[in-house]
């Protein structure tokens, strides 16, 4: 029994690495594909039918790519950044709940990596690490682009880190947990927390976008200011784990997003569809292909949180630091304290009295 | 026994492995030529200057010293926000604990909130801001005549477009 | 198992915590002290006291460091000898040596007395409940409200205090 579920975990946890790999892979294609729509061009298409196998392409040139450190870099915080970035973006994933229950053989298995308590604060916590692996890159290329974008990052990840925490706690409030899972079972149906927590989504998008260094706020890496910003140094796969760090984020912030506010593996009439296929199919059966098809609604929601990502970065122009900062303190942090006073009353007061009026 | 926590800690040991997996593979397959020339530091082609111990804006300063206040006002905010609609409480306290617990966070984030207040007042959170330099040229074509074409063609475009 | 792990973190801890006295290079020790705060972490985590865990991540980590390294980076004054062939360290020279010593070795002392003299209510007692944040919650509303309050008003004067020497000492 103690092996069996240690090797479940394991499977789960390579699942997991496999999955955000591959999805962050698929998403440079992507990425490529959506930018050429927008701009009305073909984007890849010579690497296999359709271009799909140009993310192979683009991972073997990495492999194959000459790596050079810079004589005057500190040699292993310089190797150290882009592997601490790849972590940290590799961790997040761990207790996010891509689906329900799975039954084998008389074991019920969540499909999450872990059923932690804590679990969003986790995430949090795994965030804030996310600065050092820009930081400690940055400053060890000893370059005055790669400082600066370090710098400049450091900021902004502090920065929208207060305003992503205080739209965090009002959903907390409601839900009266800090595990992804129950925050995500008690969304069952289509009773999701975007229709409670409007405000407190958009605060919360912002603050991934930044959180993400993506366009709108990709000043750490600004070209036109600052070359490459903290990679400007980096070659071969150590810049590979900066970019690539980038979209596993993304699809992350994405999967945390559609956990929160869109209600993670539920949908709408779902318990139709449940009792259907279990009508169909036996109590088993029925109940893995119920959780699988609530995994794929999972899926769609992040990968479209992803698209959306994608969307932002090719329809808006990148802001000034200086309205970045504004938008970051004057703007975020005073909605999402008034969002808390919100949420709070109307626990109290709006939701007993709705019940009450309702019985 | 496996706790969530060892999990998690096989969960970074994987990630870990994977990283050093991937670091040696690109080791043994890339080429390592590396030339003086190669090794410079980056500078846009010219000869760097310096090396990069830059002294850098005080206002960064401020903003992670408001960012720890800020996040010791949140992590005073999880544990609350957690009991906070807890329905045996407010059964036993005949609904005054929630409306208590409101009142004193809002106190205690009150209080931090006039402390941004106040480094938004004394200008702490303003950057600078860039000033646009617009190009004063001396021209002999008077500015009129340019906006005098521009309405003329003004309807023209509009209706080609 | 645990023992390892516990070893392990406290290896860590320890380790890069001696290393932060031995370099000299102020930008090292930073980064040594993210690692000992990590190993301290897992020590947390160990003893089951997950909150704490995370808010050791959150503030010291994710803020403290930060605000260390800015204060590093932001203090030091350039050296006329710093050119494109050297790189980018901030050497410090260990000056008052033996008051360094007094001190660190007097609250060395102290913090060994008070360890010592605590009487550890739950020491050698499993850990029971699962997860922290609950009692934390209703304790901080409840019998520790004023500590609570009072470090409210700590946070304001220090806020204060703080931002008004970095810029108004400074020219710019």
């Amino acid at each position: 029994m103690e092996l069996t579920a240690f090797i479940i975990k394991a499977i789960i946890i390579l699942v997991i690495f496999g999955l955000t790999l591959l999805i962050a892979m698929y998403s440079t294609y992507g990425e490529r594909k959506v930018a050429g729509f927008i701009q009305d061009r073909l984007g890849p298409d010579r690497a296999g039918p359709w271009g799909l196998l140009q993310p192979l392409a683009d991972a073997g040139k990495m492999f194959f790519k000459e790596d050079f450190i810079p004589a005057q870099a500190n040699k292993w915080l310089f190797i150290a950044g882009p592997c601490l970035a790849m972590l940290t973006a590799l961790m997040a994933s761990a207790v996010i709940p891509f689906g329900s229950t799975l039954r084998y053989d008389g074991i019920e298995v969540a499909v999450q990596g872990v059923e932690a308590n804590i679990g969003i604060l986790y995430i949090f916590g795994v965030v804030s690490l996310g600065v050092y692996g820009i930081m400690v890159g940055g400053w060890a290329s000893n370059n005055k682009f790669s400082l600066l974008g370090a710098i400049r990052a450091a900021s902004q990840n502090i920065s929208y880190e207060v305003a992503m925490g205080l739209s965090i706690v009002a959903i907390l409030m409601m839900s009266e947990s800090l595990s992804v899972g129950s925050i995500v079972a008690q969304q069952h149906g289509g009773n999701w927390n975007i229709w409670y927590q409007p405000l407190g989504f958009i605060i919360f998008l912002t603050c991934a976008f930044a959180e993400c260094n993506r366009t709108p706020f990709d000043l750490p890496e600004c070209e036109t200011e600052l070359v490459g910003g903290y990679h400007t140094e980096y070659s071969s796969m150590k810049l590979g784990f900066y970019l690539f760090a980038e979209y596993i984020n993304m699809f992350i912030s994405s999967a945390v997003v559609s956990a929160l506010y869109f209600g993670g593996y539920n949908y709408p009439g779902m318990d139709w569809v449940y009792t259907q296929l279990t009508a169909a199919f036996g109590d088993i059966a029925g109940h893995n292909v119920a959780t699988l098809l609530g995994t794929a609604v999972f899926f769609g929601k992040a990968l479209f949180g992803v698209f959306f990502f994608m969307w932002v970065r090719w329809t808006l122009p990148r802001f000034r630091y200086d309205q970045l900062m504004n938008l970051g303190w004057k703007g975020l942090i005073p909605l999402a304290i008034l969002n808390i006073l919100i949420t709070g009353i109307g626990v109290l007061f709006i939701q007993p009295s709705l019940t009450a009026f309702l019985k | 026994m496996l706790t969530d926590f060892g999990i998690l800690l096989l969960f970074i040991l994987a990630g870990l492995g994977l990283l050093g997996l991937i670091l040696g593979i690109g080791r043994l397959l890339r080429p390592d030529r590396p030339n003086p020339e190669k090794n410079a530091t980056y500078e846009s082609g010219e000869e760097p200057v310096g090396n990069a111990n830059v002294q850098f804006n005080v206002r960064f300063y401020v903003v992670a010293l408001l960012f720890v206040l800020f996040e010791i006002e949140l992590i005073f905010l999880f544990p609350w926000a957690v009991v906070f609609g807890n329905e045996d409480l407010i059964q036993q306290t005949d609904g005054r604990w929630g409306w208590f617990a409101l009142a004193e966070m809002t106190v205690f984030v009150g209080m931090l909130i006039l402390g941004l207040a106040y480094a938004w007042v004394k200008g702490y959170l303003d950057w600078v801001r860039p000033k646009p330099a617009i190009p004063a040229t001396e021209s002999p074509v008077p500015a009129a005549l340019y906006e005098a074409i521009n309405k003329k063609y003004e309807s023209k475009t509009v209706n080609k477009t | 198992m645990e023992l390892a792990v516990f070893y392990f973190f406290a290896f860590l801890a320890l380790g890069s915590a001696v290393f932060i006295l031995l370099t000299k290079n102020l930008m090292y020790a930073a980064f040594a002290l993210f690692l000992s705060l990590v190993g301290v972490a897992g020590l947390f985590v160990l003893s089951g006291a997950d909150f704490l865990a995370i808010t050791q991540l959150m503030v010291y980590v994710g803020g403290i460091l930060v605000l260390i390294i800015f204060g590093i980076m932001l203090t030091r004054t350039p050296d006329k000898t710093d050119d494109s062939q050297s790189a980018n360290r901030i050497l410090l020279n260990s000056r008052r040596r033996f008051w360094g010593l007094t001190l660190s070795i007097s609250l060395f002392l102290v913090l060994i007395a008070t360890i010592t003299q605590a009487t550890f209510r739950l020491s050698g007692m499993p850990i029971k409940s699962r997860s922290t944040i609950k009692t934390l919650g209703v304790e901080l509303m409840t019998s520790h409200l004023l500590p609570f309050e009072i470090a409210g008003i700590l946070l304001l004067v220090a806020l204060i205090g703080a931002a008004y020497l970095a810029l108004n000492r400074s020219p710019s």
